[in-house]
């Protein structure tokens, strides 16, 4: 080792591809031919710009803030709201002013101003940057671990709401962790990973509902179903690239959907299933009196129990989920899916029958995600398909890009972000104050859900956390930074 | 079977018939391949061999189909026609291939070793089980993943079998533990061969481009294979860096099991390491032999100085029928 | 068989609507090699304009059917062309030359987004829209059913040719339809040789939009109720017929839009209107996946 100019590493780029990159951007911003002068004035500028955009907002939103149809009597009639509209109008204006004259300037665009330095990703951030990963995953590992107990003693009055958000985010950071291993891992873009939950929430509400059979048993069995539907799902699309595969992965999603709705009399149709049992602890349940967990233990019975019980599950089934996906990587098969990701054409010249590593990664995904289905199916105690649109699908695979590809941390942080911020918003009753007593806040979640969509993804196109730590090590471990890392087929 | 359909052979190349290891004991014989895209024929009746233990230059003008004849050996391309056997033992005999042809499997064996029917088999199984391995005019490694790991992936088939497909590698038993240790050792031999033992912990598309090939070349022998299928290795090197490269190939031949095929533009290294140059033009063989015989062979040198059509005919003629060794010696020069 | 003639008129006529929504999304893939997801919700938005503008002009008094729906049409393709910009500057723009995914996810945030927007501005309810153009042709009297060709699905067909051949001509003729072809290509090499490349794919977001509107606009009157939900299959549908047809075809997404509105309405006709987006959805995956190229695309040979 000693043999390596030390400084040689540290001085080194994140890679040759970056500085390409770079000096092609230098090069964008001088122009062969002269630039043209400015003429105008920055106030000037700012007021012209500021203009335009206010005209573009107006004519985005003059049909849908000035004027709004509503059923009436004898057809439809018009709302005028031109107040409104001129709120808006004068927003854009000022936003866009404001942008103009204080943070934009001429020749530079403004996603550069946005973007981070470059040099923040050195080798030796990045190590850091992995360290302080690691510590983060511990300290949130920690309050995952305590988190009902400290809810009980900080916000005793709240715990019911905060335990089911909890449970409502792990079952979403598991079905990230799940569709990691497609997307993030295998580089196939999966948008109907919504069936496997489906799968999984449907296995187990009629395997419980029909043969009486416990959450435990039936468990494993819909994880099974579900990587079984994800090889009969996987294996015609195997041929398929990028945007065509999701696409059709989409495209399955939606017909399983419907077979649900439309196959009552095995699936319940639109009504959907009742009455699916709870999970029990050692054969304990969370209900009241004789057998029960309160009455077993002597304790006096809490309707909190079985929230943090099954808040404990779902901890448990995604922890599963992280340790499972973290040792397959350092496996031939994790292996050869992150090669999968990073040129299928090398594969097969190295004798890996794609098709397997194809086929596995869709399974195992689809396994996590039919777990989850079971989890969610026993939470709920009533599913219907109502639950498993497309946009459930949007938002996983929104998780896992925004989280940063193939990252773990990431797909945790971006459920807290994207599954809590948008669920607090429900709360957010000072916004009343600003427009109206009749405003009501969860009317916007999604609106901000996909906008905040594009947001980030404009913010940071590669996820929160985007570089990749290597599977095997012959010395040191180095970090590997985005921009080296493929994103798999089709790109 | 192995007779190699040269006009060229029969000529001054019949005295050094003793030498040619790809009449007596070829690894790779190539029979009548065709490809044919739609209406164009980049490959047209080609047949030769590869000697066992030969470093083998397939060498042309850009467009003679040379990738091509790469992409239907190694199974990228399904050929319209042709036979391409591969064989794992010395002196396998004729009609061992024959009626494996006629039977329609795969792979076959006799008393002297096994036989695999490469236009019959997909990509991943060519190098899986018949261990024919390759790397790419325009490198393909695992970018984002380290050198190490490249070439851990290299052995994955080995590695997976160990695992007892993943479940035993999953609760840990020692026989994956063993073989991953193996795999490590071999990794690490070849990142020492290949001069990369320093950036093992580097992402692959880090590398410099000479180091890129080098990597990639490591990988494929990670894969242990009989055929080595190198897709102009020595592009984009300098000069130090191709004379590396010789070495390393002189190394893979000595000290390996292995039969080198390679395509290479720079002359310099297909002269001083081949034991076999094949020259392709328009996806017809023109010449077929050692370095010295093709560098003499005046349809060479047309097709690389790119003489007018009755010039060539001219030449041809000239070949048929006198032997006009000092006019072929003297355009050599020009050639090189 | 009168049974089959209407329901051969009927497949046309909802073909024509997919089709038309089907050309903005090949030509974006043409150009910029992506899925442009939000374009099912442009058509949503563009109906949503022509049925506001439709009550603003009751309001005004104006009634006279062929200048309402002049104006409708040229209202509604205006501001939802306006949309496809806006879409393509704040979501698609500054991803360009970003890696694959971005712009996927950045489509399918927009997407979300244009949904919740429009019920929340104009609410969740179901808009309805009297029938305007009543009556129609009857061509065959049978004994149990008649084949009825109404006015609406005159104007709808009608309306789709006139706008394919008027299109058709713009990308063939003008300057634009080069500099759209060479992006097509090569768009950096477009860009040396002097074709403003950002304005050219804005332009194709604003045609496509524009194209998507009128099908909007078709869909009102032909079904005479649309939501804020309408986009979302009915992009998937024409996202169908453009791979049918061949991505990056014009013709191509016609001949796949046609082919899905047959196949729809038929499959409703004589197996089961339950599953006929099951129909759909498995022609999208048979197709890509034993036909990749599409009916009339170009076929995609894999480099090695």
């Amino acid at each position: 080792m000693s043999a390596i100019d030390p400084t040689a590493v540290e001085a080194r780029p994140e890679g040759a591809q970056l500085k390409n990159e770079e000096l092609r951007e230098t090069a964008r911003g001088e122009p062969p031919f002269a630039p043209e002068p400015i003429l105008e004035s920055r106030l000037q500028r700012s007021l012209r710009e500021a203009a335009l955009t206010a005209a573009v907002v107006a004519g985005l939103t003059l049909f849908f803030f000035a004027f709004r149809t509503d059923i009436g009597i004898g057809g439809l009639d018009l709302i005028l709201q031109w107040p409104l509209w001129f709120v808006w109008i004068a927003i854009a204006f000022a936003a866009r002013f404001v942008l103009s004259y204080f943070v934009y300037v001429p020749g530079r665009k403004l996603s550069d101003i946005v973007k981070r330095d470059k040099t923040a990703t050195s080798p030796g951030a990045a190590t850091g940057a992995r360290w302080l990963g690691r510590a983060v995953g511990v300290v949130m590992l920690l309050i995952a671990a305590t988190f009902p107990f400290l809810i009980e003693t900080l916000l005793p009055s709240q715990d019911r709401y905060l335990i089911d958000l909890a449970i409502l985010i792990l079952t979403y950071v598991m079905l990230g962790w799940g569709l990691n291993i497609v997307v993030g891992l295998a580089g196939l873009l999966d948008l109907g990973y919504v069936a496997f939950y489906a799968v999984g929430a449907y296995s187990f509400a009629l395997l419980a509902t029909n043969f009486d059979l416990g959450f435990w048993v039936c468990l494993p069995m819909a994880g099974l179903f579900a990587a079984g539907w994800g090889i009969v799902l996987g294996f015609p699309v195997l041929r398929l690239r990028g945007d065509y595969l999701a696409i059709v992965t989409l495209a399955f999603g939606e017909i399983i959907r419907v077979i649900l709705i439309n196959w009552g009399n095995i699936t319940g149709g639109p009504n959907g299933v009742l009455g699916i049992p709870k999970p029990t602890l050692f054969g304990l349940d969370f209900g009241r009196g004789e057998g029960s967990f309160s009455d077993f233990f002597g304790i006096p019975y809490s309707s909190i129990h079985r929230f943090i019980f099954l808040y404990y599950i779902i901890l448990l089934l995604a922890l599963l989920t992280n340790f499972v996906t973290l040792r397959l990587r350092k496996l031939p098969i994790g292996r050869a899916w992150e090669a999968l990701r990073e040129d299928e054409i090398a594969c097969r010249a190295l004798g890996l029958n794609t098709t397997n590593v194809k086929l596995t990664a869709f399974a195992t995904g689809a396994m996590f995600g039919g777990f989850a289905g079971s989890f969610f199916a026993t939470r709920q105690g009533f599913i219907s398909p109502e639950s498993f649109t497309f946009i459930e699908s949007a938002i996983i695979l929104a998780i896992v890009v925004l989280g940063g590809l193939g990252s773990q941390l990431g797909v945790v942080f971006a459920s807290v972000v994207m599954i809590g911020g948008i669920e607090l918003l429900r709360h957010l009753t000072i916004l009343q104050a600003v427009f109206g007593s009749d405003f009501d806040p969860t009317q916007y979640r999604m609106l901000i859900f996909g906008l905040a969509m594009v947001g980030i993804m404009v913010w940071k196109p590669r996820g929160l956390i985007s570089s990749r730590s290597p599977s095997a090590i012959y010395k040191e471990k180095k970090v590997i930074g985005a921009d080296l890392v493929a994103q798999g087929e089709g790109h | 079977m192995s007779q190699t359909p040269s006009n060229l052979a029969a000529g001054p190349a019949a005295s050094a018939a003793a030498l040619d290891r790809w009449h007596d004991d070829p690894v790779l014989s190539v029979e009548h391949l065709t490809m044919r895209f739609g209406g164009l024929t980049a490959i047209d009746d080609l047949s030769f061999s590869v000697g066992r233990g030969d470093i083998t230059a397939l060498i042309g003008p850009n467009g003679a189909g040379k990738t091509t004849v790469f992409n239907c050996v190694t199974g990228f391309y399904k050929p319209t026609e042709g036979r391409i056997a591969l064989r794992r033992g010395r002196g396998i005999a004729d009609e061992t291939i024959r009626d494996l042809t006629a039977s329609g499997a795969q792979h076959g064996r006799d008393a002297n070793g096994e036989v695999f029917l490469l236009e019959r088999m997909s990509d991943f199984r060519i190098t899986a089980t018949a261990g024919v391995a390759r790397t790419f005019q325009n490198i393909r490694l695992f970018g984002g993943m380290t050198a190490f790991e490249n070439l851990l992936v290299a052995q994955h088939n080995v590695l997976m079998r160990a695992s007892g497909y993943t479940i035993g590698g999953l609760l840990g038993l020692p026989g994956y533990r063993r073989a991953r240790e193996a795999a490590r050792e071999r990794a690490i031999y070849w990142l020492e061969r290949t001069r990369l033992i320093e950036r093992a912990d580097d992402p692959a598309a880090d590398l410099p481009y000479g180091a890129q090939r080098r990597l990639e070349i490591a990988r494929a022998m990670c894969t242990g294979p009989a055929l080595l299928c190198l897709d102009e290795p020595a592009a984009g090197l300098n000069p130090r860096e191709s004379a590396e490269l010789n070495d390393l190939l002189k190394y893979i031949r000595a000290e390996h099991d292995v039969s080198v095929l390679l395509i290479e533009h720079d002359m310099g290294v297909v002269m001083e390491i081949s034991d076999h140059i094949i020259v392709l033009d328009y996806g017809k063989k023109i010449s077929d032999g050692t370095a010295e015989q093709v560098r003499t062979d005046p349809r060479v040198i047309a097709a690389y100085l790119g003489v007018d059509d009755e010039e060539v005919d001219q030449v041809e003629e000239d070949l048929d029928h006198e032997e006009d060794e000092a006019a072929a010696r003297s355009a050599t020069g020009g050639a090189r | 068989m009168e049974y089959f003639l209407q329901q051969l008129i009927n497949g046309i006529t909802l073909g024509s609507i997919y089709g038309l929504i089907a050309i903005g999304y090949t030509m974006v893939y043409g150009i910029i090699g992506m899925i442009n997801f939000a374009h099912g919700e442009i058509f949503m938005i563009g109906s949503f304009i022509a049925l506001t503008t439709f009550v603003a002009l009751a309001l005004l008094g104006i009634t006279f059917l062929p200048v309402v729906l002049l104006i409708m049409l040229i209202v509604a393709m205006g501001f939802t062309a306006l949309w496809g910009w806006a879409v393509e500057r704040v979501a698609y723009r500054p991803l360009r030359g970003s890696f694959r995914l971005a712009p996927l996810i950045t489509a399918i945030g927009m997407s979300i987004f244009l949904q919740n927007f429009v019920q929340v501005t104009q609410g969740a309810r179901v808009k309805p829209l009297p029938p305007q153009i009543q009556g129609g042709i009857t061509l065959m009297q049978g004994e149990f059913v008649n084949v009825q060709l109404s006015y609406v699905q005159i104007l709808i067909v009608v309306t789709t040719v006139v706008l394919m051949a008027g299109f058709t001509l713009l990308i063939s003729r003008t300057s634009l339809g080069r500099a759209q072809r060479a992006c097509e290509q090569d768009a950096k090499m477009a860009s040396l040789l002097g074709v403003n490349v950002d304005r050219t794919i804005s332009l194709t977001f604003v045609m496509g939009a524009g194209l998507a509107s009128v099908a909007g606009l078709m869909f009102l009157l032909y079904y005479g109720v649309i939501d804020f939900y309408i986009g979302f299959l009915a992009g998937v549908k024409a996202f169908t017929a453009a791979v049918l047809g061949g991505i990056g075809s014009l013709p191509g997404a016609m001949l796949g839009g046609l082919a899905i509105g047959l196949i729809e309405t038929f499959w409703s006709g004589y197996f089961s209107v339950e599953y006929k987006d099951v129909a759909a959805f498995s022609i999208l995956a048979i197709v890509l996946i034993f036909m990749p190229s599409g009916l009339l695309g170009r076929p995609e040979v894999e480099k090695v």
